[in-house]
């Protein structure tokens, strides 16, 4: 196992994200342990766990969010830090207030403000780039609506709209397939590809096993620990499955020093 | 009784009726509720007052915790409309009503022995001159007695519903499928809470009745994870702040209702940096010990994927570990050190080898 | 008689109009994002806790000049903020405990400090308390001056950052990945809500100031869906309340100013609740009456349906008595009917007998193909 998992791993400075040791605890209790990750660049991965595996911190600390007890993330051979600019995130949806005073257009002009910078106020461009994001996710004619008016679906395509307004090389969304209709469902996963055949890298916590082959190519099965990642076609079996889902059965595939694995590639 | 004694007592009195249904308040998210009640009871205390122009009548204790029950009411009636957010109804309602108990005193009461400062700040000191009379015989200060009563009845009523409350404030879902009306949990809460605000603040003024509501309990939280465990020192706490607040304004010659809260303040404080386990000194160590017990646990992991293998002698050589680790040579001879001191592993002319408890170690840490 | 002339040469009551006028734009502007943010009752803490650094303040520099009270109370606010965030960032401790305990304990401090301050010979410290409650009349027109040049430095720093502060209160995390310091943001909106409450304090006092934050912008949120509109009326809502709350008790005795004031500001807040257009209850309750209206008249309509189709001619009249045993509420039925008449889809056939028409028969087979297709 482990050795399939090593062969697949690209160099450090050429994976788009790289992480490595990261451990992340809230109060005593360990959240992640330890995770070891390197997604190569224009890959589809899906992050597949039962609840409490740790999904959305390890989201959240690959975008800073969290504080790692220990660890390091790399964003094209840099620190994170340093690669901000390259990276979109997608929260969950429930994690803001819809009834906030604000339109659809607002939203994902929010995903320019990074570029801006600060005091700088948005434009015609961010205007202009906000539209071309909208129609992607065929939200186009509700650039005026209020936010609160829409339905569940409708939100979440705002967010990926504000994703994509922020054109980013690294895609990073939390359960965007979460609670939305066929038509959204289907306008993301057609999103997900022409993402991929841009060339563009895009990472989801996924929760709905079924569709992992269908949408994704690349996976990554996570339980605190790591459980495997690669290929869907090779890792996205039964075992690994049952590793992360069935309880506290999960092995630590052997663990190589990293410095050998640069010098093996 | 001295006075001096018997202000201690009243301050006790109201600080453990107070603690106790301040924990409630406190576990389930709703400790602004008592600085809202404790502050539109006076609107209730004006009314009644200028009804039976008396502050110790029982009627106007009851007609004043009315006022609680209406100011609850009315912020959830306001926060049902879904036009506005929680907490934005009981900011907007308290306000109201205080205004209109302010207005109401400066136009009808000018004259009368009530002012607004009394109600919000509390005179401890004058506590003891108001006695209760029974056949001219002296019964003692009427606050401890009015506070006495109110405590009786907090107990009373948690000890009654004592597995309803805890459900309620820990699961409201479960609770209310098992049959607990939220509603009627929630409004008895809130009249327990009216009732001892309005009975305390006489003696003690509403702000001190916040701190004593909600200080104690949020101190309580911080050190156990049970209810009963949780009363009983917000209890312990609210006596010893009230004792040693007393004293504190006996020597500085200050309010004594202030210096009260100031203690509670100050062994919250106390508190929050060192708790044992929730303390900031606690969670800064233990983010600390985290830190290093990862590291150990990473080599320990090193150790044993390599040991008895030929590689052995270079992979975990003391001076070379650092390499294959990736870590920097000083981060790797502190982990070491640490590893050699915690007797996880020892060393082998210049080779690290595991020892039985690092063994463990790395297992626990490949399986979990 | 006659407020008009009043403002022009009641040179008090107009010191103190302006000086509401102010306290009013500032904390309805700033109150906006603190509501927005579920943060109402933040007012409520800081404006309690400005009150020992008022006495402190005096304390330590025997003065009793309004802009030293306030750089006092200014400091001991922003104090109690960091505190806040302190407790809840660090322990389990919620935001609502972490409140009301900063408010109580800061405020009771307070007051240990002012009871310590009256011993000394030199105190006379009736200054102080109209922080308690506010003294409008007491504002100068220095002090006028000194809210309007601090209230213009807050309107400047809103307009700079208005971009940053719309991303902290609708998605912090996603600022935050963005690469803005979103504590820097935080601390920059929670000063200017410090300054904004700080200044109010003489004017409406600790105790109500949270008023002044929480209802203008609940108020404004019910006429609009868009943050900057909603900041402006915020604004001009507290203005409004603060000059009609301060003339008010101006011209009638006994009256204090911010009560006034905050009786005005809420009187707003009912009348937005009620009648602002989309949210306001009244008009959500007649556009319920209206749905449930259509709803019975369609109703009606299907019954006739059903009874005309035992008839070979589909305009076969019936008794409106035998579509009241259809129905349990007769006046309802007759309302229908009138309903339904007026827009031609029935008509009456006299004796008490209605017959659909052709319209009718066609909206009736229209209403079943949808009912249908919702099975």
């Amino acid at each position: 196992m482990n050795g399939l998992n090593e062969k697949h791993k690209p160099p450090r400075d050429q994976a788009a994200i790289w992480v490595e040791d990261l451990t992340v605890a809230y109060q005593d209790k360990p959240v992640l342990w330890d995770v070891d990750l390197a997604i190569p660049k224009g890959v589809l991965m899906a992050i597949v766990g039962p609840n409490g595996a740790g999904k959305t911190t390890m989201i959240k600390a690959m975008l800073g969010l969290v504080d790692p007890v220990a660890g390091r993330v790399e964003v094209f051979g840099k620190p994170f830090r340093e690669q901000r600019r390259l990276l979109g995130y997608v929260p969950q949806r429930t994690s803001v207030d819809w009834d906030f005073p604000t339109n659809v257009l607002d939203v994902v002009m929010m995903g320019r403000y990074g570029t801006l910078g600060w005091f700088r106020r948005p434009g015609k461009a961010e205007r202009e780039k906000a539209m071309h994001a909208l129609e992607k996710v065929a939200m186009d004619p509700y650039a005026d609506r209020q936010i609160s008016q829409l339905s569940g679906g409708q939100q979440q395509r705002v967010f990926l709209a504000r994703a994509l307004a922020q054109e980013a090389e690294v895609y990073l969304m939390d359960e965007p397939f979460q609670g939305v209709d066929a038509t959204t469902e289907r306008a993301i996963v057609d999103l997900l590809r022409e993402l991929r055949k841009q060339g563009r890298t895009v990472v989801v916590v996924h929760h709905d096993l079924q569709t992992v082959p269908d949408y994704f190519d690349w996976v990554f099965l996570l339980n605190v620990r790591r459980i495997a990642c690669g290929p869907v076609e090779t890792f996205f079996t039964e075992e690994n499955l049952r590793l992360a889902y069935g309880g506290r059965v999960a092995i630590l595939g052997e663990r190589k020093p990293i410095a050998d694995d640069a010098k093996s590639l | 009784m001295q006075p001096q004694v018997e202000i201690q007592l009243i301050a006790a009195v109201v600080a453990v009726a107070c603690a106790l249904p301040g924990v409630f308040l406190v576990l389930r998210r709703m400790a602004m509720m008592s600085d809202a009640i404790s502050h539109a009871i006076l609107f209730g205390i004006v009314v009644a007052f200028l009804v039976v122009e008396s502050l110790g009548s029982p009627f106007l204790v009851f007609g004043a915790a009315l006022t609680g029950v209406l100011t609850v009411s009315m912020v959830e009636g306001l926060f049902k409309t879904r036009l506005v957010k929680e907490d934005a109804a009981i900011g907007l309602v308290f306000p109201v009503l205080f205004s209109i108990g302010v207005i109401l005193i400066s136009r009808f009461a000018g004259n009368v022995h009530l002012d607004i400062d009394a109600v919000l700040l509390g005179e401890l000191a004058f506590a003891p001159f108001d006695r209760l009379m029974f056949n001219n015989h002296d019964l003692g200060p009427k606050a401890l007695w009015v506070m006495g009563g109110i405590l009786l009845l907090n107990i009373i009523l948690i000890v009654l519903f004592f597995k309803e409350l805890k459900l309620a404030s820990f699961d409201e879902g479960l609770a209310s499928a098992l049959g607990f009306s939220p509603a009627l949990i929630h409004y008895g809460l809130m009249s327990q809470v009216s009732l001892t605000a309005v009975g305390a603040f006489d003696a003690v003024g509403s702000i001190l009745v916040v701190a004593l509501m909600i200080g104690p309990p949020t101190s309580a939280y911080l050190l156990t994870d049970r209810l009963s465990r949780m009363l009983s020192i917000s209890a312990a706490i609210g006596v010893i702040s009230a004792v040693s607040g007393y004293w504190l304004a006996h020597w500085w010659d200050v309010n004594i209702a202030g210096s009260i809260a100031t203690m509670i303040g100050l062994i919250f404080f106390l508190i929050y940096l060192f708790a044992p386990r929730r303390g900031v000194v606690a969670l800064l160590r233990r983010r600390n010990y985290q830190r290093w017990h990862f590291a150990e646990s990473m080599l320990a992991v090193h150790l044993l994927t390599h040991l008895g293998q030929p590689e052995e002698a270079r992979e975990c050589h003391r001076d070379e570990v650092h390499k294959h680790l990736n870590w920097q040579e000083n981060h790797a001879k502190r982990v070491v050190r640490r590893a050699l001191q915690d007797g996880y592993v020892h060393l082998d002319k210049d080779i690290l080898r595991l020892t039985a408890i690092g063994k463990k170690l790395a297992g626990k840490a490949v399986v979990e | 008689m006659n407020i008009l002339t009043d403002i022009n040469f009641d040179y008090t009551l107009r010191i103190v109009a302006l000086g509401s006028a102010i306290l009013g734009a500032l904390s309805g502007a700033l109150g906006a994002f603190a509501v927005l943010r579920k943060q109402s009752l933040i007012g409520d803490t800081i404006s309690h806790a400005a009150l020992p650094g008022i006495a402190v303040a005096f304390f330590f520099t025997g003065n009793k000049t309004t802009t030293i009270l306030l750089i006092g109370a200014a400091l001991s606010g922003w104090l109690a903020t960091l505190f806040i965030l302190g407790i809840v960032k660090a322990t389990r401790i919620k935001l609502d405990s972490a409140l009301g305990l900063v408010l109580s304990v800061f405020f009771g401090f307070g007051l240990v400090m002012l009871t310590f301050i009256q011993k000394r010979p030199d105190a006379n410290q009736a200054g102080l308390e109209k922080f308690l409650f506010g003294q409008a009349a007491t504002l100068l027109a220095a002090d006028v001056q000194m809210m309007a040049i601090l209230a213009g430095v807050a309107v400047l720093a809103l307009m700079l950052l208005w971009k940053e502060f719309k991303l902290l209160s609708f998605d912090e995390d996603f600022g935050a990945t963005q690469g803005f310091a979103m504590n820097r943001i935080n601390l920059m909106l929670t000063t200017l809500l410090v300054v904004a409450i700080v200044l109010g304090l003489q004017t409406v006092g600790v105790v109500l100031m949270s008023a002044m934050i929480v209802a203008p912008a609940a108020a404004a949120r019910q006429w609009t869906d868009k943050l900057s509109t909603m900041v402006l009326l915020s604004a001009v809502f507290g203005v409004a309340a603060g000059v009609s709350g301060s003339l008010l008790s101006s011209r009638i005795p006994k009256l204090p100013t911010g009560p006034t004031i905050v009786l005005c500001i809420s009187t707003v807040v009912l009348f937005s609740i009620f009648v602002a257009p989309a949210r306001g209850l009244l008009w959500r309750w007649l556009r319920r009456r209206r749905n449930r209206r259509q709803f019975r008249a369609e109703a009606v309509l299907l019954d006739l349906m059903d009874m005309a189709r035992h008839h070979p001619n589909l305009e076969h009249p019936h008794a409106a008595a035998v579509l009241h045993t259809l129905n349990l509420d007769g006046r309802a039925v007759r309302n229908s009917l009138a309903e339904l008449a007026e827009r031609e889809l029935v008509r009456p056939a006299g004796a008490g007998l209605w017959s659909l028409t052709q319209a009718g028969i066609a909206e009736a087979q229209q209403l079943e193909r949808r009912f249908q297709a919702e099975d």
